[in-house]
């Protein structure tokens, strides 16, 4: 079990434009590196990539949402 | 002596105290959003307070240094690593050839100021080494700071490794964040109801805040009275014919969402604003995360000048604890 964490504050997507599927389902392989959700702050997309390997579980935060520096968006199994 | 970017972090850009002087041309003056926390970073390591060092935000860069230097870190609350080992901010750390800078995540706060004994000294572009990207003025080469960037430093001075400045003289903004603002030439154009309840509701900074501008949503619309448009101004109610801004004035495009213009703010348009925040709360601005809560309070120009004031006096306070 490990957590991604936002590297900053900012409104999370966890996909890549309005309508398309998640970046991760679970059950998904991760690998060090993948992009896993955007954050938006100051008309910018930054991507949140995943620091470990392992499997995709959840996302423990909705679309769209707020969320602070060090915050938890998803888990891996 | 050169401080090495392995990781830029995000729009982390030199800064100093800015190049006033130049905004009637449409040229920004520029310089650090927390002018407060650049100044004490900066007497931390004993430059001049107009020293150019790093602004940094949301997230920290990393850095490595390529001689025995100092270092402080000061601003927004982040923890602050030296070769992965915890060190404190608001205090002058000795740093060795080849040690890393890096930080966690962000606590409280927005921006991160980092200087470093000698100062940087990148050259000067209008009297000042801050960067204003859109205008590709200062920085390194008129761009915010990128991996591999090799940014020269000066000659140290006299640094007491371990000084430091006591969180009671910190200057961080409350929760809801409260900006003081006086009311400008244009809050006439406001219903008087409608100005209450701008004074009145919560609002929230929005993700898109940057140096240019802090916009703030989730308060009422603007009730405007009416006229007949003058000539020269566009269609809307919320617009003038074009005129002057000033350093923090609080325009509202269409009555629905605030900005408070910064640092590298357009210096005139065509909108009409509130009023402006004052000197002495811009600094809280630049500390604010998205979706932080702020209050606008009215206060009268004699206030907002004693507010001033006792910002000096807290400098002032700061400077004779570090001599």
């Amino acid at each position: 079990m490990s957590d991604i964490q936002s590297p900053l504050p900012g409104t999370f997507y966890f996909t890549p434009s309005p309508g398309e599927p998640a970046f991760k389902s679970a059950g998904e392989s991760v690998s060090e590196g993948d992009v896993i959700g955007l954050i938006e702050v100051m008309k910018t997309f930054i991507e949140v990539k995943a620091t470990a390997a392992g499997t995709f579980d959840s996302y423990v935060i909705d679309n769209e949402q707020p969320v602070q520096a060090g915050q938890v968006i998803a888990k891996l199994k | 002596m050169a401080l090495n970017i392995i990781n830029p972090g995000l729009s982390t850009s030199i800064q100093d105290l800015g190049r006033p002087g130049y905004f009637h041309l449409g040229i920004p003056i520029g310089g650090a959003m927390d002018r407060f926390s650049m100044r004490v970073a900066n007497m931390l390591v004993g430059n001049s307070e107009d020293a150019a060092g790093l602004e940094a935000v949301f997230m920290g860069p990393e850095i490595e240094f390529t001689s025995d230097t100092a270092i402080a870190v000061t601003g927004a609350d982040i923890p602050v690593m030296i070769d992965g080992v915890e060190a404190p901010s608001w205090t002058a750390l000795a740093v060795s050839k080849g040690q890393k800078l890096s930080f966690g995540f962000l606590k409280t706060g927005a921006r991160i100021y980092i200087a470093v004994a000698g100062g940087i000294t990148t050259p000067e572009a209008l009297g000042s080494r801050s960067t204003y990207p859109i205008g590709a003025l200062g920085g390194i080469e008129g761009r915010n700071i990128a991996a591999g960037d090799a940014l020269p430093t000066g000659s140290a001075g006299a640094v007491t490794i371990g000084a430091s400045v006591p969180s009671t003289m910190h200057r961080m903004p409350a929760t809801p964040a409260i900006l003081r603002m006086v009311k400008g030439l244009y809050w006439h154009r406001l219903t008087e109801a409608s100005g209450q309840q701008f004074l009145a509701d919560e609002w929230k900074v929005a993700p898109e805040a940057d140096r240019m501008g802090y916009r703030f949503r989730g308060g009422k619309t603007l009730e405007f009275v009416d006229r007949e448009q003058p000539f020269g101004a566009g269609s809307d109610p919320s617009n003038i014919v074009d005129g002057c801004y000033s350093y923090g004035s609080i325009q509202v495009p269409g009555g629905t969402e605030p900005i408070v213009l910064h640092r590298d703010a357009v210096s005139g348009g065509g909108y009409f604003t509130l009023g402006a925040i004052i000197s002495a709360d811009m600094d809280y601005i630049g500390q604010l995360q998205p979706h932080t809560p702020v209050k606008f309070e009215a206060v009268s120009m004699d206030e907002a000048l004693s507010a001033r004031q006792e910002r000096h006096k807290l400098l002032d306070a700061i400077r004779s604890e570090l001599s």
